[in-house]
């Protein structure tokens, strides 16, 4: 099964309404270990996502997450635009001018965002960071389509691995961001990049089904 | 909370209006949210670009002007600007011989940074150099952390490098004598009262009438640890030794003492913390060879003072006391 422009638009779309849900926590477990405003940035960036989508509905996968990388570095600002635009910009190169993706394009561009994540953050697994959640769920994604199964099962494969990648973060010690300045103090919080990146999978599962 | 405010999400927009109305020998651009020097771009002469979250003037907008910085990106309070603005600014201060992003080491404003250096060059051929600073020695500098946080070296570095620039210095150089100056400098910083970023409301954590927290950075990020409030000079030595112990500041040659205001702590403070810092620097061995005291890198309103040195050398004095011209820095001009 392939994931069509409309339902990769969908996913996007979902994100935002998640996010937005969610903003008031994100913001509460950013406050504990940061600088309380992942919700109040994301939701901005998002919002500003839906209104161009809904101004100008794009004709590819690569032209829709190029809009909405761009739109996120422009709106965003903090850490999470740059690492949230770089993400959607390696998925949209990854992706390239298509209409629709099958499930090992799909968990191609994933990889390439995570990859983005990395070059941009330059995170390693336990440093209690949206790659925490996010590495484990496009692990899961190649190995569950490794396993033959479509796409919708394979991403609810890889939404489970997120939320315990991001579960996982409660007991870390921050090594990067502003977190990491408490040293041992952040140990006992859940990481809000890991918590937002896991909306993210979730909402894969949910559009792409 | 109790603010000259209208909305708390105008503040920032606001703040520029009044800035742009002050002060005709700049520009804003209220769209980008970018403060120019009036006559950018200079043509010949390296341009140097700065910004930051808001809420930390005069710097950086107040340090734009002849000898200093020629463009500053104003983000939200305490929040990064966006790549958008960077890469404005650069095109906009692009006077052919590039331009120098002074960038404080903040994992959001790196990260905005670098995308505005990579945007810049792709878009506009400009050519683009950076420098981080990151001197507060509160943050354990290790591969366990961020890395250590820019603070008030920022505001000697953006002085000496506007002069390096003015001297007709090229890009490598100019970007050269900013690392030295990073290199040399080490700062550390106290609070005795919180600060209320006006979008929250409430302050940033609480501190106790009798408590005051030591190491604190620039945005009321936790400090290294929190004590009962004592005497001045054993304040200043509080943010003194930890200082002096990080790197030697000894030498014929001697340091630029900067003795900053967090925003709520009158002159009269700041001077009498000065007279304890230059007796500690002078049982130290340390010769002060030139000192800046004020509020010039602030927090809101946060009451409290950080200790900045500089290990100085002929260059540096030099380029310290040639003529600068800004709203919140001005001498021989």
């Amino acid at each position: 099964m392939s994931a069509s422009i409309d339902q990769l638009t969908d996913w996007v779309r979902r994100f935002a309404a998640a996010v937005h849900e969610h903003r008031d926590e994100l913001t509460r477990l950013d406050s504990a270990i940061g600088d309380a405003d992942h919700g109040s940035n994301l939701d901005r960036g998002m919002t500003a996502v839906v209104a161009a989508l809904d101004a100008e509905p794009q004709p590819s996968a690569a032209a829709l997450f190029k809009k909405v990388g761009m739109t996120l570095v422009s709106t965003v600002g903090g850490a999470s635009g740059p690492l949230y635009g770089t993400f959607f910009l390696r998925v949209a190169t990854a992706s390239g001018e298509v209409t629709e993706l099958d499930g090992p394009a799909f968990a191609k561009a994933l990889r390439a965002g995570l990859e983005g994540v990395v070059a941009r953050g330059k995170a390693e697994a336990g440093d209690k960071t949206m790659f925490d959640a996010l590495a484990p769920a496009v692990d899961a994604l190649d190995a569950a389509l490794a396993d033959g199964d479509p796409l919708g099962e394979s991403l609810r494969a890889a939404a489970t691995a997120a939320a315990s990648g991001r579960d996982a973060t409660i007991p870390l010690v921050a090594r990067k961001g502003r977190a990491s300045y408490l040293g041992e103090r952040s140990a006992g919080h859940q990481d809000p990049g890991a918590t937002s990146v896991t909306l993210l999978v979730v909402a894969a599962a949910e559009a792409l089904a | 909370m109790k603010k000259l405010i209208n909305d708390p999400a105008d503040v920032v927009a606001e703040a520029l209006r009044g800035m742009d109305a002050a002060h005709p020998e700049l520009r804003v651009d209220h769209s980008d949210r970018v403060v120019y020097r009036a006559d950018a771009p200079v043509r010949g002469k390296v341009g140097l670009v700065s910004g930051g979250g808001s809420g930390h003037e005069p710097m950086h907008g107040g340090f734009v002007g002849p000898g200093m910085l020629d463009a500053a990106c104003a983000g939200e309070v305490f929040t990064s600007p966006v790549p958008d603005q960077m890469v404005a600014a650069t095109r906009g201060v692009d006077g052919g011989a590039g331009v120098l992003h002074v960038v404080k080491n903040y994992t959001g404003d790196v990260m905005n940074f670098e995308m505005a250096a990579e945007l810049a060059g792709a878009e506009t051929g400009v050519e683009v150099a950076s420098v981080v600073t990151d001197d507060d020695v509160a943050v354990q500098d290790s591969l366990y952390t961020a890395g250590r946080r820019g603070v008030g070296v920022t505001v000697l570095l953006e002085k000496i490098a506007g002069a390096a620039a003015d001297e007709g210095r090229d890009l490598a150089a100019v970007a050269a004598v900013a690392r030295k100056v990073n290199d040399r400098g080490r700062s550390m910083g106290m609070a005795l009262t919180s600060c209320t970023v006006p979008a929250a409301g409430q302050p940033t954590f609480e501190l106790p009438e009798d408590q005051m927290e030591i190491g604190i950075g620039i945005h009321g990020e936790p400090g290294r640890r929190r004590v009962p409030i004592a005497p001045a000079r054993e304040v200043a030595a509080m943010l003194v030794e930890p200082v002096l112990a990080d790197l030697d500041f000894t030498g014929p040659d001697g340091v630029i003492c900067f003795v900053n205001g967090m925003g709520g702590t009158p002159l009269l403070e700041l001077y009498l913390m000065y007279n304890e810092v230059a007796a500690l620097l002078d049982k130290a061995g340390v010769r002060i060879a030139r000192s800046l005291v004020g509020p010039y890198i602030t927090s809101l309103e946060m009451a409290g003072c950080s200790v900045t040195l500089v290990k100085a050398d002929d260059e540096l004095i030099r380029l310290w006391d040639a003529p600068v011209n800004t709203p919140g820095l001005r001498w021989g001009a």
